[in-house]
């Protein structure tokens, strides 16, 4: 079945393929997981608040994002970014991203919708009495939020915020639409310059599953270990 | 802002003379519903049966169920996608590969689309199926075994009705997601709702009008799958049985 | 103190004078640049050889080597040393949003200037003048458009050859499938792998391809030119001192012969990466340009 394989073509594009590709998709969910773990934190805490000027923008923030497809939110995102940051510095002209930052900005923004409800649920998860506890030490509420009820929702969904960042992983290769250099790009690049479609994405769909396997094989470990703790 | 905003787009005719942008952005919803309805069949079918594997007794079929769902659970849907449709033909005997590469657009895309959404899909239900499953009090599975069921029989009277119920809320969310998920199938060519809104982009140059009105439309199939869902729940619902608390929060799309 | 009235009035006047050219107030494209220093190109992937990867892949082509001629002009103009060359990739569907939303300052590769993309942005001095035509496989013996009648074709999505294979279709009644790729050598691998019998576009691109390919010999491109497309490298709408130092620095490339050079580079002379040697001769259509500069978006001022 391999007779006609190249596999060559992978062993000279390695270089190429991991420092430049790799570098940028590990580089991306990195800096996206941090920003949407960050901004879906807040996002979750605006929903339950009671103000509903707080949780009904958060809400709407959160089900639009859930709704779109993500390639309709990266073309959107890789448009749109610019004149929404001139807009917010006041410029007339449109401000200048580039592809890698107007790639962490869309996949911070889209994932902190899906890091906003698992943070939601952690919050949830904590018993009202430690809140109330909170306050009746006359701490105020970004006091309890920071140090009794936040350290402990992120413990508890620890896993599940890492399996939401396999999958953001994962989603990264979708830059792929926009002809920037990831992973996937990469290999794409190579495989239509040299005609070897079938040996690259073979060679990707194994270096992305790999990773991916193992990663969440080491969550799930995480999973057991806490789940003991508790 | 220097952007010519013309919200008159959709009523002026396309390029290919098959009428109005509009109706090109209908066609596109069309082939979206198609996609992802013809790929949920397959989802469901084959993702029942997965997730049902892997709560047997049999250790071999947990296995290879597990290894099913990890297989495809651990590549971008992406990348998969490029499996069924740049990869696969060329491994396959060489006329059925050139049949597969033959078939006239759009079934040439919506073919490996549908496969790749349906498997892809069905390895997140198997993962829904097993833990709707073993979310059922022990005593279930043993009563069934007590009055004498076989496995089968226990597995088709007694676990999997109630299994089902309880997996319906994660399973309107798997739906909404092979809607959306649909939206990559674009890369391999299939004219769905956004691939309709870029190509009217494209030809138009009227980027935010277009993207715009792909984005409500999507906001309200999810609208109409929620309600729709919602009234399936009520009506197959088990009085006192399910609805209980919300569901464990689950990381996905 | 008296004596160094006169001396100190004339060091005054030079440094307001200086300051008065310093403070030539830029705007648009020409601020943006002399603000950030940096000015972002536009590149294709694989518009060979106008813009494209080599295999370190660095990008390289026809069409860069001109805006990097572009550029040196904006250092002139701007007083500036050194601008910092940015590169973003974009595709034929990406290319013009990107434009107008400020990702990229100049798009360098093979865009063609036409009256319906003069709304939304501006074209530099054409670059070169070439054809919609399409390729196809020896084997399936395909000579004109009508022999298409029924078929599948491929075309790269968002060029205008896409859409003028959408139009005939309509016009001519034939029926054809369209598909749409992602990049001009996905679109050629799709004919390559049988899923598609032709590849509309641009015959240069299309040469440069089948040149490229593993048999060569196995192509061929249709013989009717069915439309004038002249390239010009893209800008902001509603720019002209930008557009200004654009065009003047082609222009310049044109009026000293500096352009044969170029062009000699990558059409007539073995080209990265596999030292492929186009062996395409300078047009009659773009001999004229060159001799009378025009950035007209109407293809009839190019016959």
């Amino acid at each position: 079945m391999f007779a006609g394989f190249d596999f060559d073509v992978i062993e000279r594009s390695l270089p190429y393929l991991f420092k430049e590709g790799m570098t940028f998709t590990v580089t991306l969910t990195l800096m996206a997981m941090t920003g949407g773990i960050v901004f879906g934190t807040l996002l979750s805490m605006m929903r339950l608040s009671s103000y509903r000027i707080l949780n009904l923008p958060a809400g709407a923030y959160v089900n639009l994002m859930r709704a779109i497809p993500l390639v309709l939110v990266i073309f959107w995102f890789y448009f749109l970014v610019p004149w929404i940051g001139g807009w917010i510095i006041g410029a007339k002209q449109p401000i200048q991203v580039g592809a890698f930052w107007s790639s962490v900005i869309t996949f911070t923004m889209f994932e902190a919708a899906y890091y906003c409800e698992i943070m939601r649920a952690g919050i949830q998860s904590i018993p009202r009495g430690q809140v109330s506890a909170g306050y009746a030490l006359g701490l105020n509420y970004w006091q309890t939020m920071a140090r009794i009820v936040l350290p402990q929702a992120f413990r508890n969904m620890l896993p599940v915020l890492l399996t939401q960042t396999i999958i953001l992983f994962q989603d990264t290769s979708l830059v792929y639409v926009l002809s920037i250099t990831d992973f996937l790009g990469a290999a794409a690049r190579i495989a239509q310059r040299d005609a070897r479609l079938v040996e690259m994405y073979l060679f990707v769909a194994v270096v992305y599953f790999v990773i991916s396997f193992f990663t969440s094989y080491y969550v799930r470990r995480l999973q057991m270990r806490i789940a003991i703790v508790h | 802002m220097q952007y010519n905003w013309n919200w008159q787009i959709f009523w002026q005719p396309a390029p290919d003379g098959s009428g109005a942008y509009f109706g090109w952005l209908v066609w596109g919803l069309g082939w979206t519903v198609a996609t992802a309805l013809s790929a949920w069949i397959i989802a469901l079918a084959v993702g029942a049966v997965v997730g049902t594997l892997r709560t047997t007794p049999l250790n071999w079929m947990v296995r290879l169920g597990n290894t099913y769902v990890e297989f495809f659970r651990n590549i971008p849907l992406l990348v998969q996608m490029f499996l069924w449709y740049f990869v696969l033909p060329e491994l396959v005997p060489k006329a059925l590969g050139d049949a597969m590469k033959q078939m006239p657009p759009p079934w040439g895309s919506f073919v490996p689309a549908v496969l790749c959404l349906g498997f892809y899909t069905s390895a997140r239900i198997a993962e829904q199926v097993r833990a709707g499953i073993q979310s059922l009090p022990r005593g279930q599975r043993m009563a069934g075994t007590a009055l004498g069921l076989t496995l089968p029989q226990t597995y088709r009277h007694v676990l999997l009705p109630m299994a089902f119920r309880i997996v319906l809320p994660p399973l309107t969310s798997e739906f909404m997601n092979i809607i959306k998920n649909s939206a990559v199938a674009l890369t391999i060519g299939l004219m769905e709702l956004t691939a309709r809104a870029r190509s009217m982009q494209e030809f138009s140059f009227q980027v935010f009008e277009a993207f715009t009105a792909a984005t409500v439309i999507y906001i309200l199939v999810n609208i109409v799958v929620v309600l729709a869902m919602r009234v399936l729940e009520r009506r197959v619902q088990v009085p006192g049985f399910i609805g209980t608390g919300p569901a464990a929060p689950q990381a996905g799309h | 103190m008296k004596r160094h009235v006169p001396l100190l009035i004339a060091l005054f006047a030079w440094a307001g004078l200086s300051a008065a050219a310093q403070a030539q107030e830029f705007t648009g494209t020409l601020k943006k640049i002399k603000d950030t220093g940096a000015i972002t190109l536009g590149h294709r992937e694989t518009s060979i050889p106008f813009s494209y990867y080599d295999d370190k892949q660095q990008v390289i082509g026809y069409a860069m080597d001109i805006c990097y001629k572009i550029v040196d002009a904006l250092k002139a103009e701007l007083k500036m040393p050194k601008i910092d060359i940015k590169l973003n990739p974009v595709t034929s569907a990406t290319r013009i949003p990107l434009m107008a939303n400020g990702t990229i300052d100049l798009e360098c590769g093979s865009t063609t200037n036409n009256l319906e993309r003069q709304k939304q942005v501006w074209f530099a001095t054409t670059h070169f003048v070439t054809a919609n035509r399409f390729v196809s496989k020896k084997a399936s013996k395909l000579k004109t458009v009508d022999d298409l009648k029924g078929k599948t074709v491929v075309s790269t999505s968002g060029t205008t050859n896409i859409k003028q294979a959408t139009e005939f279709n309509v016009q001519k009644k034939l029926g054809m499938n369209i598909i749409a790729a992602k990049d001009h050598a996905e679109s050629f691998l799709t004919v390559d792998t049988g899923r598609a019998v032709a590849f509309f576009m641009d015959d240069i691109l299309l040469y440069t391809l089948v040149a490229n390919a593993k048999n060569p010999g196995d192509w061929v491109i249709s013989p009717d030119a069915l439309s004038v497309e002249p390239y010009g490298i893209m800008m902001r709408k509603d720019d002209a001192p930008f557009k200004k130092v654009v065009n003047g620095a082609i222009n310049g490339l044109y009026k000293s012969g500096e352009i044969n050079k170029i062009y000699e580079k990558w059409f007539l002379k073995p080209t990265p990466p596999k030292r492929i040697n186009y062996n395409v001769p300078m047009s009659a259509q773009f001999k004229k340009v060159i001799a009378n500069p025009t950035d007209s978006g109407d293809p009839d001022v190019y016959k």
